[in-house]
């Protein structure tokens, strides 16, 4: 659809290449479509959010009648507060082993499945996918089970070969009996998105490699490792987003003990929320999650670009 | 049909089928519809409140449906705390006696102090749950669930390992020498099960044993403690030899409370600390039968720690006048007898608690009589220093029991967290 004013096109042509021209209707009918997920979002994430602002700004008891400002108190005493720092370093420490163990796992699982007889790996797929149906606070209270020496199978069946280990009891093993916990409940996951990254790998390149006499390791090396690197990206994003923010499968299994080494950001905020009701420091450390946690993914997608756009030259 | 034209008659559906909803949703209630209430209660009284609100609803069909929410008791607080920032709180609220003064102070509740003494009985209601409902000489609340914490003992386990089931520990320091015995019986069989990893159950089972010593745990103002004392100090000396002999049960270290009854019940443990509620839950088999003895200090002496919750209606209700029928209605004689007294759960009511099921069963005998001796601490602070679950109590009380004992550091760190 061309404009009647030839200066007028010349002029937006010098600026920014031309847009095919929309009515108003087709905008409109768009925006109509788009209304719901704009409600949601601006309802259920940007006001919260503006909420959760303010609320960071002010001395806000949940059951006090006034909400006095004390900005920037709220956010200073977060340096002050011993549990959120030993959170922090927990987390940090939980999301590190966490993210490599699902990686590789889910990766391994993925060639495993991908490069075995067709009946055999649909078999295993489904098992490896099961898992992940299951809701995360319900894997974790099966393993609360399972792990209770007194109720439970596991110490009971490792006390038949002399060990008699206390799951929850000792900060490496609460922390080792939830990482078991989420790799059985998320490996599954992740192997579905590496299978389909492997998928998308063209066989010629394979049979190429073959040719010119690849072994399996130069093959992995110098084949599918670039060519996963997106699918490596999204798993991490995930991955460390998911650990940063993890709270349910350690507020059920171990209740962030022994003795707090094992309690995480989101728990610290929730206690300050909702044990020690002071909603604005819990409001603050929020704003101070969200800040790092944006800041860590703008991160990873500019790493993610820069190869990628590396990779095109 | 032009696109146009489908798109206005779709447009003027979607405004049609508007319309008539709100016209549904704004509508007047017809006067014959029941009444309906809200009610939230914590997960540890689920019971009784779930049987006082079917017996309810059963006899006022049609014209009052209570409809019970029962929150786990961990996360009752921060609920309600944020039902009432949205100003969004049932009909019927009730509250763990020892918060009932941040209920009061807070204007959670209604002030029905009217209502409650006009009551012919009223001054016979329980002491401690009427005290934790006063603010400014006037009531908010009643009580709804009287809990008296004491031993449990298996009776069974006793005769296996030749203890006379009729002699139960009088002192902390025969129960430990008697849970040696039980422990050793082996073969899965342990001395003590014990909340090790439950601040609220541990302050509920550790604080009577301090009381019966003759000495006080909380300052008065409760902004502050005395858990430092030498008798304080005695009475954790006994949890943590215990513990260090092997006498207390693995599990017992990471008990968050949510199972212990179960394990009881499994008959495997020859004592445990529960409150009084267990005695109503806890079903008894060939494995287990339960006796019951009053918490006690090392060398003697009884108390009880006098929990429970209390009920009152929230200030946000508009159907006060119902909501308080319900509530005077749990108190009348036929539903404390009928319905607590007959599954062996206490009354609200101190003229009740001689009925013929108590008297009929010497635990419930013993549970009326240590109401007397007991207590139930008061703290603005309580839930935020002794129920949190990464708070200070809890670290405290388990470097004293399973650690190197009493730490000065920690008992700083749980003064000052009761201080504010």
């Amino acid at each position: 659809m061309a404009t009647a004013n030839p200066n007028v096109l010349s002029r937006k042509n010098s600026m920014r290449p031309s847009r095919p021209k929309r009515g108003f209707r087709s905008t409109g009918i768009g925006w109509l479509f788009s209304a719901p997920a704009v409600v949601v979002l601006l309802f259920f994430f940007i006001v919260p959010l503006g909420y959760s602002v303010v609320m960071s700004t002010k001395d806000w008891p949940l059951l006090g009648p006034d909400y006095p400002t004390n900005f920037p108190t709220n956010y200073t005493q977060i340096s002050e507060n011993e549990l959120f720092l030993n959170s922090l370093f927990f987390t940090v420490k939980y999301t590190a082993i966490i993210s490599v163990i699902l990686i590789s796992l889910s990766l391994g699982l993925a060639l495993l499945v991908q490069e075995g007889k067709q009946r055999a790996s649909g078999i295993l797929r489904t098992i490896y996918f099961l898992p992940v149906v299951t809701g995360l606070s319900t894997a974790a209270l099966l393993f609360l089970g399972f792990l209770n020496p007194t109720i439970g199978p596991m110490t009971r069946i490792l006390n038949l070969f002399g060990m008699d280990p206390d799951w929850l009891g000792t900060p490496n093993l609460a922390l080792t009996s939830t990482v078991l916990m989420m790799t059985w409940r998320f490996a599954g996951f992740y192997m579905v998105i590496m299978l389909s990254g492997l998928q998308a790998i063209p066989r010629d390149i394979y049979e190429s490699a073959a040719v010119d006499g690849a072994n399996r390791i130069n093959t992995f090396r110098y084949i599918t490792a670039p060519l996963m690197k997106s699918t490596f990206s999204l798993c991490l994003i995930l991955i460390l987003t998911g650990g940063m923010v993890a709270f349910e499968q350690f507020y059920i299994l171990t209740g962030g003990g022994p003795d707090n080494s094992t309690v995480t950001i989101v728990m610290t905020i929730f206690r300050e929320a909702f044990s020690q009701f002071e909603m604005g420091s819990a409001a603050a450390m929020s704003v101070v999650l969200l800040i790092a946690l944006v800041m860590m993914n703008i991160l990873q997608l500019r790493l993610v670009r820069k190869d990628e756009s590396g990779d095109t030259r | 049909m032009n696109r146009t034209s489908k798109m206005r008659r779709l447009t003027a559906s979607g405004v049609a089928m508007l319309l008539v909803g709100g016209l549904l949703a704004t509508a007047p209630a017809n006067a014959a519809d029941p009444i309906t209430l809200t009610m939230w209660t914590r997960s540890v009284t689920a019971v009784q409140s779930q049987d006082m609100v079917n017996a309810y609803n059963l006899a006022n069909k049609g014209k009052v449906e209570i409809k019970l929410t029962v929150v786990p008791f961990t996360e009752y607080l921060a609920k309600v705390s944020a039902a009432a920032a949205a100003k969004n709180l049932p009909d019927i609220l009730a509250a763990n006696v020892i918060d009932g003064p941040n209920y009061t102070r807070s204007g959670l509740w209604l002030n029905i102090d009217k209502r409650i003494k006009k009551l012919p009985y009223w001054d016979e209601l329980a002491t401690g749950h009427m005290a934790s409902a006063l603010y400014q000489r006037k009531y908010y609340a009643v009580p709804h669930v009287v809990d008296a914490s004491s031993i449990y003992y298996n009776k069974v386990l006793f005769e296996k390992a030749g203890l006379d089931p009729n002699k139960p520990p009088t002192t902390l320091n025969q129960m430990a020498t008697m849970a040696a015995k039980i422990s050793a019986l082996g073969g899965g069989v342990d001395g003590l099960y014990f909340p090790g990893n439950c601040g609220g159950c541990l302050a509920f089972t550790l604080f009577p044993s301090i009381w019966a010593q003759g000495s006080r745990v909380l300052k008065i103002n409760g902004d502050g403690s005395f858990l430092g004392s030498v008798k304080a100090k005695k009475v954790f000396n006994v949890y943590s030899k215990m513990w260090k002999a092997g006498t207390m049960a693995a599990g017992s270290k990471n008990e968050a409370g949510a199972t212990q009854n179960a394990v009881f019940q499994s008959g495997n443990a020859g004592f445990a600390l529960l409150g009084s509620k267990a005695l109503g839950t806890i079903k008894e088999s060939d494995k287990l039968k339960i006796g019951l003895v009053a918490l006690s200090g090392p060398d003697g002496g009884t108390s009880t720690f006098v929990g429970g919750d209390t009920i009152g209606i929230s200030s946000t209700s508009k159907n006060p006048d119902a909501a308080w029928d319900f509530l005077q209605w749990t108190l009348e004689d036929k539903q404390q007898i009928d319905i607590y007294a007959s599954k062996n759960f206490m009354t609200s009511r101190r003229d009740l608690s001689e009925n013929k099921f108590a008297l009929a069963d010497p635990r419930m005998v013993l549970l009326n009589k240590l109401l007397v001796n007991g207590q139930s601490p008061y703290a603005p602070r309580f839930f935020q220093t002794f129920n949190d679950a990464n708070g200070p109590w809890i670290l405290f009380i388990r470097e004293a029991i399973f650690g190197n004992g009493v730490s000065n550091e920690l008992l700083a760190k749980l003064n000052a967290s009761l201080a504010g």
